[in-house]
Formats: C-alpha cells, sequence, structure tokens
C-alpha cells in the first residue's frame, strides 16, 4: 500500500520538471534562448535522478525503510527518460538532425563524447529494467551489469565540468554528492569483504 | 509553439509599467536640471550630479549610421533579460534583476597610462564629447548565439583623439567597475575582479569601435553595462567591455580577463571566426535568438572591413 501510493506520488514528481517546461513553452516562459533553457533543464534533472538513484540503497539501509527499493526502478527510468529528452534535444532542436555535425561534435569536443558515453552506458539499464530480464540475467549478473550506473554519474558530471565556461560551482556541488554516494558503496564493499575474511577464517585466533 | 517568433513592437509597449513611473520621475528631475542648465553653465556642476539618471531616460537627436544592419532587431525583452554578466551573476537570465539597483552615478572614467591629457571624466561630459548616434550591430556571443541591437554611442575614437596618447602607447586597457557591494557576482571567484579587457591601438581608433552609452534609443540599462561601455561588433561579445571606470593607454600587451582563466580557450584578439572552434565547441555557426535553425557565423562576423587591421597575421595563432 504505502509502496503504490509512492509509486504514484513520485511518478508524478518526476513529471514535474517536464510539466514546467512545456507549462513555460505554451506560455513564452523559456526566455530568449529556449533551446538552452530545454537543453539544461533535461540534461539537470537527468544528473539529478541518476543521483536520486543511487541514493536510494543508502537511504533505505540507514533509514531501515526497505520499502524504498520498491521505487528505485522507477526512478532511475525517469532518470532515463530525461537522459532520453536532453538527447532529442539535443539531435532535434540544437543540430536539427545534421549528422555530419553531430559525428564532428562526438569526436572532437570532449564533453559531447562523454555526455554521449554517459547516455548509452543508459540504455542496457534501461532495456534490462524489467522483472523478467532479473531473472534471464539472475541476481547477481544484473546488479554487476547495473552497477553502469556509477559510471553514467561519472560521466555526466565530467561532461557538465567540461561544459561551463567558468562557473564551476554546480558541477563541483554534484561531484561531491557523487564522491559521497560512491564512497558509501566503497565503505560498505570493504566492509563486507571484511566480513567474507573473518568468515573464512573462522577458528585462526588473531595473533598467534 | 514553442520558438515564438517575438513580434516586433515598439520597446515603449514592453517596458515594465514600474519603469515607466521611473520615467516620469526621470523627466520631473531631467527638467529641473534642464531649467538649471538653461539658466548658466556656472550651475553645471551642482545640477548633473543630482540627475538620476534612470534607466528607460530617452536619448535625443540620435543620428542614423552607414555602419548599420538592416537585419531584424532582437526584441528589447531579450537584449535586456539574457545578459553575459558574470559582475552580476553567471547565468544570464539573472543580471536584469540583479543589477536593478546599480548606481551609475556619479560615475567617473579615469584616462591615465601614456597620454598627454590625464584626467578624470565625468561620464556625463563624456556623452556629450560626440553627437550620439544609433549603431545596429550584430552581436555575437562566443557562447554561440547571436542579436542584433541598436546600440547608442559614438566611436572610441573621439574619446581617444582627446586624450590625446603618446606614440608609445600600443594598446588601450578598459577596467570595469569593482565593486562587490553592488556586485555580487565579484564576491565569487568565478574570474579574476576587476573585469579587463584590451583593444590594439589600431583596432581602437577604427570607427566600428562603439563607446556605447544607450541602447534602443535609451539611456544603457544596467544589466547591459551602464553606464559606459564599448561594443566591438567583429569579436565575441566578452571583449566588449562593460561598465568601465579606467581607460589606460600602454606599451604592453594588457591580459584580458578571459584569456586570463583559460588561455587555451580565450585569447587576446578573439575575432568572430567561424573556421577556428574554441576548443570545446565549434564557432562554424550561431543561433540568432529568436530564430530556431543556426545560422553559419561570418567571419569577423560580417564586418569584413576590419580585415586589414590583421593583414598578414596567422589568426589560428592569434585567436
Ligand atoms: C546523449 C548524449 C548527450 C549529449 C549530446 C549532451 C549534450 C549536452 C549539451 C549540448 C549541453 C549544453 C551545453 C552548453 O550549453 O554549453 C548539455 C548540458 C548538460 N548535460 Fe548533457 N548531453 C548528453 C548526455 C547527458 C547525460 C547522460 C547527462 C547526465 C547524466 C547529461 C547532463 C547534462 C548536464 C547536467 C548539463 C548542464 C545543464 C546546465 O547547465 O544546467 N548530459 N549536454
Amino acid at each position: 500500500m504505502k509502496v503504490r501510493f509512492t509509486k504514484i506520488a513520485v511518478f508524478a514528481a518526476a513529471l514535474i520538471p517536464l510539466g514546467r517546461l512545456a507549462w513555460k513553452a505554451l506560455h513564452d516562459g523559456l526566455g530568449a534562448n529556449p533551446i538552452e533553457v530545454i537543453t539544461h533543464s533535461t540534461g539537470d534533472w537527468t544528473l539529478i535522478l541518476v543521483l536520486v538513484t543511487l541514493s536510494i540503497t543508502p537511504l533505505r539501509r540507514m533509514t531501515r525503510q526497505y520499502w524504498l527499493i520498491g521505487i528505485r526502478r522507477m526512478i532511475g527510468l525517469f532518470a532515463f527518460f530525461y537522459g532520453t529528452l536532453h538527447f532529442l534535444t539535443y539531435i532535434w532542436l540544437d543540430k536539427f538532425f545534421d549528422i555530419h555535425e553531430m559525428l564532428k561534435d562526438v569526436a572532437k569536443r570532449p564533453f559531447i563524447t562523454v555526455g554521449v558515453s554517459a547516455f548509452v552506458l543508459m540504455i542496457p539499464l534501461a532495456l534490462s529494467s524489467t522483472a523478467w530480464s532479473i531473472r534471464r540475467l539472475g541476481g547477481k549478473n544484473w546488479q554487476r551489469l547495473h552497477r553502469l550506473i556509477y559510471v553514467t554519474g561519472i560521466l555526466g558530471v565530467v561532461h557538465y565540468a567540461w561544459l561551463v565556461k567558468a562557473d564551476r560551482r554546480k558541477p563541483i556541488e554534484y561531484g561531491i554528492v557523487l564522491g559521497i554516494l560512491l564512497l558509501y558503496r566503497l565503505a560498505v564493499w570493504m566492509g563486507s569483504k571484511f566480513m567474507e575474511r573473518r568468515a573464512s577464517f573462522p577458528a585462526a585466533p588473531l595473533g598467534t | 509553439m514553442l520558438i515564438g517568433k517575438p513580434a516586433a513592437i515598439p520597446s515603449s509597449e514592453i517596458t515594465p509599467k514600474a519603469t515607466y513611473v521611473n520615467r516620469r520621475e526621470f523627466l520631473a528631475g531631467a527638467g529641473m536640471a534642464g531649467a538649471a542648465v538653461a539658466t548658466g553653465f556656472a550651475f553645471r556642476d551642482l545640477a548633473v550630479p543630482a540627475v538620476t539618471v534612470s534607466a528607460n531616460a530617452r536619448i535625443d537627436g540620435l543620428q542614423k549610421s552607414s555602419f548599420s544592419t538592416t537585419e531584424k532587431e532582437t526584441p528589447y525583452k531579450d537584449v535586456t533579460n539574457y545578459n553575459n554578466f558574470y559582475e552580476f551573476s553567471t547565468d544570464k537570465y539573472e543580471p536584469a534583476e540583479a543589477a536593478k539597483n546599480f548606481k551609475t552615478r556619479p560615475w567617473t572614467v579615469t584616462i591615465e597610462g601614456d597620454v598627454k591629457k590625464k584626467q578624470v571624466l565625468d561620464v556625463d561630459a563624456i556623452m556629450k564629447m560626440a553627437a550620439p548616434e544609433e549603431r545596429i550591430y550584430r552581436h555575437r556571443c562566443v557562447e554561440g548565439w547571436s542579436i542584433v541591437v541598436p546600440w547608442v554611442g559614438f566611436s572610441l575614437s573621439e574619446l581617444i583623439k582627446r586624450a590625446d596618447p603618446l606614440p608609445k602607447a600600443k594598446f588601450v586597457e578598459f577596467t570595469s567597475l569593482y565593486d562587490p557591494k553592488q556586485m555580487p557576482g565579484q564576491r565569487t571567484g568565478v574570474l579574476r575582479w576587476p573585469y579587463v579587457e584590451g583593444l590594439r591601438m589600431d583596432e581602437a581608433m577604427h570607427p566600428l569601435a562603439l563607446l556605447c552609452f544607450g541602447l534602443y534609443g535609451e539611456v544603457l540599462p544596467n544589466q547591459n553595462g551602464a553606464p559606459l561601455r564599448i561594443v566591438l561588433p567583429w569579436k565575441y561579445g566578452f571583449k566588449s567591455a562593460k561598465s568601465i571606470v579606467r581607460i589606460r593607454f600602454t606599451g604592453d600587451q594588457p591580459t584580458n580577463t578571459w584569456q586570463e582563466a583559460a588561455p587555451r580557450e580565450y585569447g587576446f584578439y578573439s575575432n568572430v571566426n567561424p573556421n577556428v572552434d574554441h576548443p570545446r565547441w565549434s564557432q562554424a555557426k550561431e543561433r540568432r535568438l529568436g530564430e530556431f535553425l543556426k545560422r553559419p557565423t561570418l567571419m569577423f562576423n560580417g564586418y569584413d572591413q576590419v580585415a586589414s587591421l590583421y593583414a598578414g597575421m596567422d589568426l589560428k595563432k592569434n585567436f
């Protein structure tokens, strides 16, 4: 019940940024450079939702609200959704399907190369988000595959840091959040390695 | 519709009501000042600083200029609400609000360095040095967007001639106001403050180089670099220094702020050049605000008359 209600709320909330853009577009509210606003807004929300997805696991462990896992997939898919909009904004509104220009961009502009890589890595994650995929891949493989989200997060932050002209404050903020999430993972991983070690030498007393 | 073609409405119709009220106040003030001026020059020095020169005050007697383009002007609303003015904010939509209470009077400009006539000039005196012209220029930002603006001012050379530079003056350096109390962006380390720009003497003397104090026939709005800026239509926008307080003549090439921030990306010349990309993005095309498809960027932003200034120079190296 709680999950169901939360899912509806999260679904609605995740559509707010798109709704705001649409509302502004219809009311001449996107300012002097609408395409830039759309590119930035969809890019921002892709990265924010990637980071939110990554924070579900720490959050549910720390708060012991284990049901939170039930909304992670949806948030991840919304990250992909905004990533797709961001990508479409680029190929349609920004480059107007000029393949030649786009290929040149991908080859020559590190920030585009990195952005595209971040996006491409999200595709297998979105495709394998069904229960059927988890069963087919097996839990372990599925988990391994989905660690790609970290790479997307890192590439997303690099993409952002690389595209700003001088004001690196925002990408740094995102970078710090990502860093904390990665450190948490590292700590958990090292903790579990330690436990494994302890578990595999149960009888060996320390100091002998 | 996503990208509305903005209708060509006169700026007066889209001026917010509050500024109209300001304008009335200004007119009242101007009337009094006018009376003071009429009663004799002795009062001038008393009267001028008393006038609050608010934005939207009209500048009369504008001459037409043969340098003007006939292209469609970017609406006033966009020219004054989409500004790269890092002293106020790095977000282009914010300077309009952040600069609302910026004080542009009293304002002086110090002329110094290798000149015969070192002096401190009042901005109102500078504005009266020559007849104001309306110059409708293309303006191309290094970020890849462009606008068409009816600026008001006269050739920078008018001021330079009066300052009478010495032969050893090979460059002119422009310094913008440093006042973190008024300019919130200066409380951050995004760039090194104050903002500095520079030109080679022959560039500065080129008639296209505009000393600017207005747009759309009105006193320059704060967010557009009030009260005094330069406009160099053949260079990327950041070369056109805003809110200038010092003009220094020198034998050494000044280091402009953006060059200092990222020497690989921004050079001293920064001429608009579709063949030399920014290391991180292409400069071959630009988006004219209000248009959907990008248009090709022109060499020197279409101002071919400056080409001779750079004859024989490798513009890939001197970007
Ligand atoms: C599909 C490939 C991608 C392309 C072609 C692309 C392209 C772009 C472009 C052209 C900009 C604007 C640059 C500017 O204004 O100078 C941008 C901004 C941005 N992109 Fe991407 N991007 C891609 C993928 C991504 C992904 C996957 C993420 C997040 C994980 C992302 C996050 C951002 C962010 C945060 C911004 C800056 C937003 C802001 O300034 O507020 N991008 N991207």
